[in-house]
């Protein structure tokens, strides 16, 4: 390793950054989420987005995919103004699982974050079948790609999930609770998953998660909602006993393992 | 057919079923039930994936006073059925989708077009038959003016889904993502309850407002049970639909009774198969879950 370390206090060129809000505030039937929203995540982050439960954390990322403007303030993602239908945006929203019919199988889904915006009778290419096998080996799931998705454990689904926000190539991933429901080793699988596609592909991944922990050892930043605003930092900037506690309104420790890994826990 | 005795019609085959089949109404029957189950058998995936086979349901009873306040008016009865269907349709569509609100919202449109049903039946009280017609359906008094209009119907109704099919299938199986990858979601909800009711306003016709389950979600529920490959679905809903029309009106002159309970029969009994079918593979499916392959290939440093 010739670089070690980044001097990440420089300002970075503004096409640098997958993601930037100035002074944006967030309403939703006419509630502020939140406000004075302004922040850079830099491209090719592995931003973690926390905050205690109704601080607004979906709601960032309905602002981000367009579907939700900003009451007020700008936003810029990767380059441009948010627009619905960006293919440059992979998407995988909460609740995923229960929200997956029994009438489709794992392949059909991440066909359908291919071709499912294309009206018309035309068949699906080979190239497009390519890239759909391409997406489900690279989420370890070719082995079920002909099950029906409610045959899948969660963690399969998951990784079906993921498969199907790549396989456009994303270069922003949206990822909203990916981990909530699924037992340790299937976290600890889809972290991995995550940490591995930041390392073959230039690609920005925004988490949202209520607990910090499994996701701790590829995070690069975190967007955290604090007090009604939104504030980005690098993670070990935001893994601070007092800032968390604040976050959460409850004790908060910070513990460094021998081994170096850091991790959070109540008390 | 005479009636026995203690009050039941006689049952018996009739030796000149052939010649039945040969005649104007049968041919009727055959080539009009034929396009609803093919429109139907389309329809019943979406019914399905999107959970609306209440609002299916729903509609065809919303569907009932369009019937009966035709004949009360002396207008046509497909007429009725259609401006009533769309128009209950897009009533239901407009409640939103969230589940509990749209049950109720459904349920109590249904209930409400049902009274005025009732309503207009008692007021047109002459055709008393006619009105058990809507109910349970007469393919056997399909006319050629109404061939037409289901051939147009049906014509539209697939026609259109093999425009929005892919789309319209992100939606349904998995609308957030659908609506952020820029899919109109909701516009295509609009036009799905249109073809809906289109298909339900043929339907009706073919067995009747109390027994569309059996025509529009029943064959597309079969064929789920027995494969999730797309097409596969598509063509097994659409020929389970088929079957059923032709072999009930087969059984229905053959016995001479409405064939619309033989429809139902055939259709239940393809589900029922289904199911059994189904649950001989479960018995063998525990085969232990494919392995998850690794995710991230081995470290190389």
């Amino acid at each position: 390793m010739t670089i070690t370390s980044v001097d990440r206090t420089t300002a970075r060129p503004r096409t640098d950054d997958a993601l930037v809000l100035d002074g944006v505030r967030a309403v939703r039937g006419g509630r502020t989420i939140w406000s004075d929203g302004s922040l850079r995540v830099p491209t090719g982050a592995i931003v973690g987005v926390i905050g205690p439960n109704g601080a607004g954390k979906t709601t960032l990322f309905q602002l981000v995919l367009g579907l939700l403007p900003a009451a007020e303030g700008r936003i810029e993602v990767l380059g441009g103004s948010p627009r619905r239908g960006d293919r440059r945006i992979g998407y995988v929203p909460q609740n995923y699982r229960s929200a997956v019919s029994d009438a489709v199988r794992a392949r059909d889904l991440v066909t359908l974050g291919l071709a499912g915006t294309r009206f018309g009778v035309r068949r699906i290419s080979a190239a497009d079948r390519a890239r759909v096998d391409e997406a489900l080996a690279r989420v370890g799931a070719t082995g079920y790609a002909e099950q029906r998705m409610s045959r899948l454990s969660g963690g399969q689904q998951q990784r079906v999930a993921i498969a199907q926000a790549i396989v456009d190539d994303a270069e922003l991933l949206l990822l909203d609770e990916p981990l909530a429901n699924l037992d340790l080793r299937h976290q600890h699988e889809v972290v991995e998953l995550l940490g591995a596609l930041r390392e073959e592909r230039p690609v920005t991944i925004m988490v949202v998660a209520h607990d910090l922990n499994p996701l701790l050892p590829v995070l690069t930043d975190a967007v955290y909602l604090l007090d009604g605003h939104p504030h980005h930092d690098r993670i070990d900037e935001v893994v601070q006993e007092d800032l968390l506690t604040h976050l959460y309104g409850t004790p908060i420790r910070v513990v460094r393992t021998p081994q170096g890994d850091l991790f959070t826990r109540g008390g | 057919m005479t009636p026995s005795s203690d009050g039941l019609a006689a049952v018996e085959f009739q030796t000149n079923w052939l010649q039945v089949l040969q005649t104007d109404f049968m041919q009727h029957a055959f080539l009009g039930g034929t396009m609803v189950a093919l429109a139907a058998g389309l329809m019943g995936w979406f019914v399905i994936t999107r959970q609306n086979a209440f609002a299916a349901h729903a509609l065809a009873h919303i569907g009932f006073p369009g019937a009966t306040g035709a004949i009360l008016v002396g207008a046509p009865v497909t007429l009725g059925l259609a401006v009533f269907c769309v128009g209950g349709g897009l009533l239901i569509g407009l409640f939103g989708s969230r589940g509990a609100d749209r049950e109720v919202a459904t349920g109590t449109v249904l209930a409400a077009a049902t009274g005025l049903g009732v309503l207009f039946a008692s007021l047109a009280a002459a055709n008393a038959s006619a009105t058990t017609s809507v109910l349970f359906g007469n393919l056997l008094a399909i006319s050629s003016g109404q061939l037409w209009v289901f051939g147009g119907f049906t014509a539209l109704v697939v026609l259109t889904l093999a425009v929005l099919a892919r789309p319209l299938v992100f939606a349904s199986v998995d609308p957030a993502v659908a609506e952020a990858r820029g899919v109109p979601v909701r516009a295509l909800g609009i036009a799905f309850v249109v073809l809906l009711a289109l298909t339900i306003t043929m339907a009706v016709q073919v067995v009747g407002t109390l027994l569309l389950f059996a025509l529009v979600v029943t064959p597309a529920a079969a064929a789920l049970r027995l494969t999730a490959r797309p097409a596969a679905v598509a063509g097994l809903a659409v020929v389970f639909a088929v079957l059923s029309v032709w072999i009930g009106l087969l059984l229905s002159a053959m016995v001479d009774l409405p064939p619309s309970f033989f429809v139902v029969a055939v259709a239940t009994l393809i589900w029922v198969a289904s199911l059994a079918a189904t649950r001989e593979r479960t018995r063998t499916w525990p085969t232990p879950a494919p392995a998850d392959q690794p995710l991230v290939p081995a470290r190389t440093s």
